[in-house]
């Protein structure tokens, strides 16, 4: 396919990564956000055709995986409630909450369904006037503009049978946190290609000038992402700390402006708590006052939900880059995506499941 | 739910006030909406979010990058062989 195959050509891959090598003079710890790009990095293998002196450490960029819990709980919540039709992605209803999972909520009659695109939760309570229709809007700055575009559409549309359960977060106050951790290790950022399509990157020069490190736009190829290490090393090896973008086919400085300007129109910035990372000063959006009626959190009594995670769980050190998913005591064991304890197991996204998927007969991290 | 698709625009058309297209992803067509792009036309590549257009992949910047990308590697092929 266009676009495609020419960003997996074997040959192209195999000498980025021995361009890398040539150029790594010693130890750089990179961290990609993107949990599509940990999945796409496991995949084809990339982490192993690197050196030994390049680490790269997984980044908190899995929607479900930060979702928080009581959101969860809460879901679980509205969905249980009778003459509720609740929709959602797909990846949401095995993500465990308190108790349960919105699985457990549709196994025991409740009616959850799953969705491709809001539009089709708008289309869904169009043709069920009678029933309360939720739609579970989480996710980075790649879903926000459909999301806040299926709320104006309901608005439009006069629904008043339409909500959302929001929990929209974005990515440059997670940058910012990993970076101001007392124990962060990364010296060098991936940004999430698909993000940057949206936003640009013009919010990342403030990032990298303040900590000093260097932060790519990376795509999702093998030929891609190799790019983007390749860029970030040789900033890395020269002291340079800039914004470079390495996926120019898609991304521009200035992003989407449309899709900036209905997200602005919909939601608020606001402080979030990200699932095993804590509160986030401003690290995503709410939705504006003035559309209060579609916020299912103000239509449904869920304020008194008290929430608490697994115990055994590391996913917080795991989205930090603190630590990696073999070095979990329960990985593979009493977590699987069968049974996961914490979300970066569930998510196709989650950096727990990726290490499953593809490293589970190994020690998980080629380099120890 | 970050992972985009490219796929070629093969329709545009209304629905219920939305600019909307039909999408081929190889063989496999989808509906998408083309809002937020609506400098789009027949026969782009688009990368689709959760049902909606998010760009229009540009082929021009993508022959650059693998041209500059070509001349980093054989650079150092020259390099190795001096």
């Amino acid at each position: 396919m266009k676009f495609v195959a020419e960003y997996r050509n074997p040959d192209r891959v195999r000498e980025l990564a021995v361009e890398i090598a040539r150029q790594a003079t010693r130890r750089w710890v990179i961290m990609e956000i993107c949990g599509g790009q940990t999945h796409a990095i496991m995949r084809h293998g990339l982490d192993q055709l690197l050196p030994e002196n390049i680490e790269l450490v997984h980044g908190p960029g899995c929607p479900v995986c930060v979702t928080p819990i009581e959101l969860v709980d809460k879901a679980i919540r509205i969905a249980s409630t009778q003459n509720v039709i609740f929709t959602s992605y797909g990846d949401m209803l095995r993500v465990p909450g308190s108790k349960e999972d919105l699985f457990s909520v549709r196994a025991s009659g409740g009616d959850v369904r799953v969705v491709y695109s809001p539009l089709d939760a708008i289309a869904i309570a169009r043709q069920n006037p009678a029933k309360e229709v939720v739609f579970f809007a989480i996710g980075f700055e790649t879903t926000a503009p459909a999301n806040a575009m299926a709320l104006l559409q309901a608005w439009e549309l006069g629904l008043n049978n339409f909500s959302m359960l929001v929990s929209q977060v974005r990515v440059p106050p997670a940058i910012h946190s990993i970076l101001s951790h007392p124990e962060n290790r990364v010296q060098g950022f991936l940004a999430a290609g698909h993000v940057c399509t949206v936003m640009g990157y013009w919010e990342y020069h403030p990032l990298a000038q303040k900590f000093k490190v260097p932060i790519v736009v990376t795509g999702f190829e093998p030929v891609d992402i190799l790019n983007g290490i390749l860029h970030c090393v040789s900033m890395l090896e020269k002291g340079q700390y800039q914004v470079a973008n390495a996926y120019a086919r898609t991304v521009s400085e200035r992003g989407n402006v449309a899709a900036q300007e209905v997200i602005r129109r919909v939601f608020q910035e606001s402080d979030r708590n990200w699932r095993g990372i804590g509160v986030i000063k401003n690290s995503g959006w709410s939705i504006k006052p003035e559309f209060a009626a579609y916020n299912a959190e103000a239509r449904f009594e869920v304020g008194d939900i008290q929430s608490h995670d697994s115990e055994i769980c590391i996913a917080g050190e795991i989205l930090l880059g603190n630590k990696k998913p073999h070095q979990c005591a329960a990985f593979g064991v009493l977590c699987t995506p069968q049974n996961p304890l914490g979300a970066t197991m569930v998510s196709s996204e989650g950096a727990c499941a990726a290490y499953y998927q593809y490293r589970a007969r190994t020690t998980g991290d080629p380099h120890g | 739910m970050c992972l985009g698709v490219p796929g070629k625009i093969i329709d545009i058309y209304e629905s219920n006030g939305l600019r909307m297209g039909k999408i081929d992803f190889g063989g496999v067509v989808r509906e998408a909406c083309l809002a937020y792009v609506p400098e789009a036309k027949i026969g782009d590549y688009t990368l689709i979010h959760v049902g909606f257009a998010l760009n229009i992949i540009s082929e021009e910047e993508s022959q650059q990058t693998l041209e500059l990308l070509n001349q980093i590697l054989e650079m150092e092929e020259d390099d190795s062989t001096v």
